[in-house]
């Protein structure tokens, strides 16, 4: 188990959000962890990268309990978020975006090889990369979260609603470019409302519900089980 | 209003030589508030510090008025560093005993203000009542009176006419003051826009909880931008102390308040925007000066900041330590 949350619980002043949840990722994996608005899932994500501190439980990453780790050490771990609605830097450049995602990297070779390696994966990046990232359209600036987050080159790579406010057919080319990036070797945690999409690349996957997981399996049990197809999917 | 007209050049060159040093005071407030939405009214007192670490340096060395150019300016050197470590260490201490405690309770920005105005004072007393009583007898040049007395600083450089162009005379300490000004803040521009610490910097002040899923340190980035503005200020101490030639405890409240407002004019959080409005008030002063009885320039300083302020809230070039590039 690369990455493992055991009875994770976070607050918000006093109200719970999430109850203790349970959930891990196998090195190598996608795992999607879906979700109606509200239930979490960003609270979840937060508590991974310490952004929020747990009120409860542990999250244990490469065999080290991270619960109490500062959110800067936690990426040089291995642990890089594209955060819920992109959240680049739009008063920097394109590349200047993609360099603060190696910001704790000294690597230079590696860097330079990594960038190469996201330019090859989005080459509208490319073209853009002296222009000032707020200009960039929706797609693509999901295109450079998920870029900048990879530029860490994170042990897992953790997307927060990468389909987010897309259009249907760059949400299937947003997906298809995560599978390719779990082929080169990446393992990665998506959270989804896009149920359809996350399910079927998925390994495996997680329902959350009001702060609680209330079901796992593999990524095509949960397409098929009804209870999912009824809530996520909106087939009766 | 002849005077001015008559003598236009004059006065616009003794106002930019003034305002540089404005401006590089004001760099400390736009790179504080840039990143943390505080305005640090106690960088007036790091000012301060400053003038008065190389008065120290300058008596302990036994500095002596105009000295030779091959003494002047190690001289100054040594006053640079000597000044840039008090104000950037000063700077840094308040951070950390200060500024520090209350964001690890998440105090209100009122709370931080009040602190502010606090350690402002305190430092003014400090140098003004207790160290003269402390240790007035071992420095008596500088510390041997309390309170407000001013206190003369030996002047490393005479002023010497470098350039006449109709009767405007640009001197050697115009071109001092100037070139030193420019090439610090063409120094902290590069360091924020061009390497990787700067890009730091950018990122918290853009949005702090994105650059901390970066791996920025924010509370690193922010140790660094009290010491760089410091620096600045530090800096500013020198060229003070050879521009003007004395100091005293409670220098830093008009010096402050006029760098505080050349931030606010050019747009504070925006490096750019300090040197813009440093310049600008400077001029503006010294143009008042001439027009009107000189005891009203500092009524025209802020004439001029509440007017901008109303057409354009946010400074001249607006607020963006963050978009300092693009
Ligand atoms: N900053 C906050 N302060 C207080 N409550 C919050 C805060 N952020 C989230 N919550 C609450 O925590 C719960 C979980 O929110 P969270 O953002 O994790 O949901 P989500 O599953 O990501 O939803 P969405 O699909 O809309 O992004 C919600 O009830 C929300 O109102
Ligand atoms: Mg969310």
């Amino acid at each position: 188990m690369l990455l493992e949350l055991q009875d994770v619980k976070v607050a918000y002043g006093r109200i719970e959000a999430l109850h203790g949840i349970s959930l891990h990722v196998n090195e190598g994996e996608i795992v999607a962890l879906i979700g109606a608005n509200g239930a979490g899932k960003t609270t979840t994500m937060r508590a991974i990268s310490g952004l929020r501190p747990l009120s409860g439980g542990k999250i244990i990453f490469n065999g080290e309990d991270i619960s109490r780790l500062r959110a800067d050490l936690r990426v040089v771990r291995g642990l890089c978020q594209a955060p819920e609605g992109r959240q680049i830097f739009p008063g920097m450049t394109v590349l200047e975006n993609l360099d603060m995602g190696a910001y704790t990297r000294r690597d230079k070779a590696g860097i330079a090889a990594d960038l190469a390696r996201v330019y090859d994966l989005f080459p509208r990046l490319k073209e853009r990369a002296k222009q000032a990232a707020g200009t960039l359209s929706g797609g693509e600036q999901q295109m450079l979260a998920i870029g900048r987050a990879l530029m860490a080159r994170p042990k897992v790579l953790l997307l927060d609603e990468p389909s987010m406010g897309l259009a249907p057919m760059l949400i299937r080319q947003i997906f298809e470019i995560i599978t390719e990036i779990s082929q080169q070797g990446t393992t990665i945690l998506v959270v989804e409302q896009n149920a359809q999409q996350a399910l079927s690349r998925a390994h495996r996957a997680y329902v959350l519900e009001t702060g609680r997981i209330v079901k796992e399996g593999t990524g095509n049990d949960l397409l098929h089980d009804p209870a999912v197809r009824e809530a996520y999917l909106g087939v009766a | 209003m002849n005077t001015l007209i008559d003598h236009i050049g004059q006065y616009t060159v003794d106002g930019v030589s003034k305002g540089a040093i404005y401006a590089l005071v004001a760099l400390g407030y736009t790179l504080v508030y840039g990143v943390l939405r505080l305005i640090n009214f106690a960088h007036s007192e790091v000012f301060m510090v400053g003038t008065f670490a190389i008065l120290v340096t300058y008596t302990v060395l036994d500095v002596q008025q105009y000295p030779a150019l091959v003494v002047a300016i190690p001289t100054a050197l040594l006053g640079l560093v000597v000044a840039g470590l008090a104000s950037g260490g000063i700077a840094l201490a308040v951070e950390r005993a200060a500024y520090l405690p209350l964001r690890r309770k998440n105090a209100p920005p009122l709370i931080f203000l009040i602190t502010a105005i606090g350690v402002s004072m305190i430092l003014v007393e400090v140098f003004g009542l207790l160290l003269p009583r402390r240790i007035g007898h071992l420095l008596p040049e500088v510390f041997g009176r309390e309170r407000a007395a001013s206190l003369s600083v030996p002047y490393l450089f005479e002023r010497r006419p470098v350039l006449t162009i109709g009767d405007t005379t640009i001197d050697t300490i115009h071109v001092i003051v100037v070139v030193a000004a420019v090439v610090m803040m063409i120094g902290l521009d590069l360091f924020i826009n061009r390497t990787r610490y700067g890009r730091g910097v950018r990122a918290v002040a853009q949005d702090p909880q994105t650059a901390a899923l970066m791996g920025v340190n924010q509370d690193r980035v922010i140790m660094l931008i009290f010491v760089l503005g410091g620096v600045m200020a530090g800096a500013a101490a020198l060229l003070w102390t050879i521009r003007i030639g004395n100091t005293q405890s409670a220098i830093g409240f008009v010096v402050g308040l006029k760098a505080f407002t050349a931030a606010v004019l050019g747009g504070i959080g925006n490096l750019r925007g300090a040197l813009l409005g440093g310049i600008l008030l400077g001029v503006v002063e010294v143009y008042a000066a001439a027009i009107t009885a000189s005891i009203w320039e500092d009524v025209f300083a802020f004439v001029i900041l509440v007017i901008v302020l109303m057409f354009r809230p946010t400074g001249l070039l607006g607020e963006s330590l963050g978009r300092a590039r693009a």
